[in-house]
């Protein structure tokens, strides 16, 4: 069922950046096996925001590192314009769940650092830099160190730290994920923005179904263990998006929709860990397995 | 000038703070003590310690065989400033290397590790006598010694620098397109700094120590050397005078240090600072 609609989306858009196509990946030894993802397909359209949802545990984390080619699947393939990924590169950035910035080197110093390695001059760099850390608004905070600025600002420098290298995908792992609320929205909204701009293909991960919704273009919604695609939804959401939409009928049935298949994954998820529980407890047999 | 007005306004927060006087408060009871026990109770034992007020005197005295108008004084602080400054740059620039590469590299670290841990623990002075039958002179094997005390606390601490950074930073480093050599140069090195500059503090405390006992035992010239000198003349007032200022040296080393390490760490500070 979930393959036929990832297939049936596949053909509706043939304009994919990257194909994720029967991935399988397991973890641990021969005699403790931990299948975290099987068989997984689906495809980040061009030019689209692509949101990732699923239960903690369902292998997010995994299919990121895949695509961002930290780790190579078991089974199946991941390509990037129909190259398979072979490891890390600057063409798919991660921003992920903490920050990342260098902490020994001021805003600028790590803006610059993807231009340095790959040896620009210095009259490039310092152009390219000043005018994304003019665009992200921390011009002004250039030779700051990344303590020294609130956690937004530090948000706003890994994003800029990423978007001077030009790449094809943008992966976001959670982003906003410890911000307070007000500088979470203003964050969603800052992004948006810059997207809707840009259209830079991105893959979005996130555990906040209302923050998904808004942003997204299409919704991937996993299983739980092993982790496969469950549905894909399309976010028919016009742009530029507002947040009067939260407001809007079809936000609520896009929500409806997405709650009840992210309920049921997981009540999965929070039965196997009832049952993990009651096993390592008491040895009983759990009241859910009868 | 922008130096002098520095120290005024450092000098005048001093005078304000605390921790300053409690400080000035803590030494002059240890001296005070030390003279009522050694020159007005003269208690057993103690009365073989010189006290404080002969100390200071026979610093000042031009007529001593060493004092602070003396040419020889300042001679054995030469040499043992520049022996204990050779062994420490070279523990640097060695120790700091190997422990840079043996923390990045997996396969280098296992091969030298158990090395490093059988070398490590054998005391500096037992090096001696190998020290002076295979090394040329009377310099040479000092400074060995006195290298090899400091060499180890800054290989350890340099691989604990290395093993103490972050794995996402290595991810995002990749991530970002960087080469292995700019992940040494931008993620390795300064991710290891603060321990570096612990290890070196460390180092530099251990390589004085040895400095003096190598001095005693094979050395001609210096400050530990004329201390054994001293004390088989029962000139003991000279060997507390160079205690002392091998202790003051000591210090001055260490600001040194923690100078250059401040300079080098400037995020550091920023972090202290922001958090308060």
């Amino acid at each position: 069922m979930s393959a036929a609609v990832a297939t049936g989306i596949a053909a509706a858009q043939p304009a994919r950046l990257v194909d994720v196509d029967g991935v399988t990946k397991c973890f641990g030894t021969e005699d403790d096996r931990q299948i975290c993802l099987e068989s997984c397909s689906f495809g980040i359209p061009r030019g689209k925001l692509t949101v990732l949802m699923g239960p903690s545990g369902c292998g997010k984390t995994t299919l990121i590192n895949l695509i961002a080619g930290y780790e190579l699947p078991d089974r199946g393939s991941v390509r990037l314009e129909g190259a398979p990924v072979a490891g890390p590169g600057s063409d798919r950035l991660v921003v992920f769940q903490e920050t990342t910035l260098f902490p020994w080197m001021t805003v600028y110093g790590n803006v610059a650092f993807g231009c340095k390695v790959k040896r620009l001059s210095q009259a490039a760099i310092r152009e390219k830099a000043e005018r994304i850390l003019a665009k992200v608004g921390l011009y002004a905070f250039r030779d700051k160190y990344p303590s020294q600025l609130s956690g937004g600002m530090q948000r706003r420098t890994e994003l800029a730290r990423a978007l001077i290298n030009d790449p094809k995908l943008m992966i976001l792992d959670e982003p906003f994920r410890g911000l307070d609320a007000m500088t979470r929205e203003l964050m969603q909204e800052f992004y948006l923005k810059l997207f809707e701009e840009t259209c830079l293909t991105t893959l979005f991960v996130t555990h906040e179904l209302e923050e998904a919704i808004f942003m997204a273009d299409r919704l991937v919604l996993l299983t739980y263990k092993p982790g496969q695609v469950k549905e894909i939804l399309d976010v028919d959401l016009p742009r530029p998006r507002h947040f009067s939409m939260f407001a809007s009928k079809r936000f609520f049935e896009l929500h409806d929709h997405a709650m009840s298949l992210l309920v049921e994954e997981s009540k999965k998820a929070f039965a196997a860990g009832c049952t993990s529980a009651f096993d390592q407890i008491a040895g009983a047999r759990p009241p859910a397995g009868g | 000038m922008a130096q002098s007005s520095s120290l005024g306004r450092r000098l005048a927060r001093a005078a304000t703070d605390a921790a300053f006087w409690r400080g000035l408060l803590g030494l002059t009871l240890f001296f005070l003590a030390w003279y009522v026990l050694t020159a007005v109770l003269k208690l057993p034992r103690f009365e073989k310690i010189p006290d404080p007020l002969a100390v200071l005197v026979d610093w000042l005295n031009p007529h001593a065989t060493r004092s602070l108008f003396t040419a020889p004084y300042y001679v054995d602080i030469l040499y043992s400033v520049a022996r204990t400054y050779v062994a420490f740059l070279a523990a640097v620039v060695f120790g700091v290397g190997l422990g840079l590469f043996m923390g990045w590299s997996t396969l280098l670290f296992n091969f030298t590790f158990p090395l490093v841990e059988v070398f490590r623990p054998i005391p500096p002075l037992s090096w001696i006598p190998l020290a002076i039958i295979v090394l040329p002179g009377i310099e040479l094997p000092v400074v060995y010694v006195t290298f090899i005390a400091a060499f180890f606390a800054t290989v350890i601490n340099t691989i604990l620098g290395v093993h103490s950074i972050d794995r996402k930073y290595f991810l995002a480093a990749r991530c970002l397109g960087a080469r292995p050599l700019d992940v040494l140069r931008d993620v390795v090195v300064p991710g290891a700094l603060p321990f570096i500059f612990t290890g070196l503090q460390i180092a530099m405390g251990l390589a004085w120590m040895s400095l003096v006992a190598g001095e005693i035992i094979a050395g001609q010239r210096g400050l530990g050397y004329y201390i054994y000198q001293a004390a088989s003349l029962y000139q003991y007032d000279q060997v507390v005078m160079y205690m002392f200022t091998l202790g003051f040296l000591g210090f001055v080393s260490s600001v040194l240090i923690r100078r250059v390490g401040q300079r080098m760490m400037a995020w550091e500070e920023a972090r202290r600072k922001s958090k308060g």
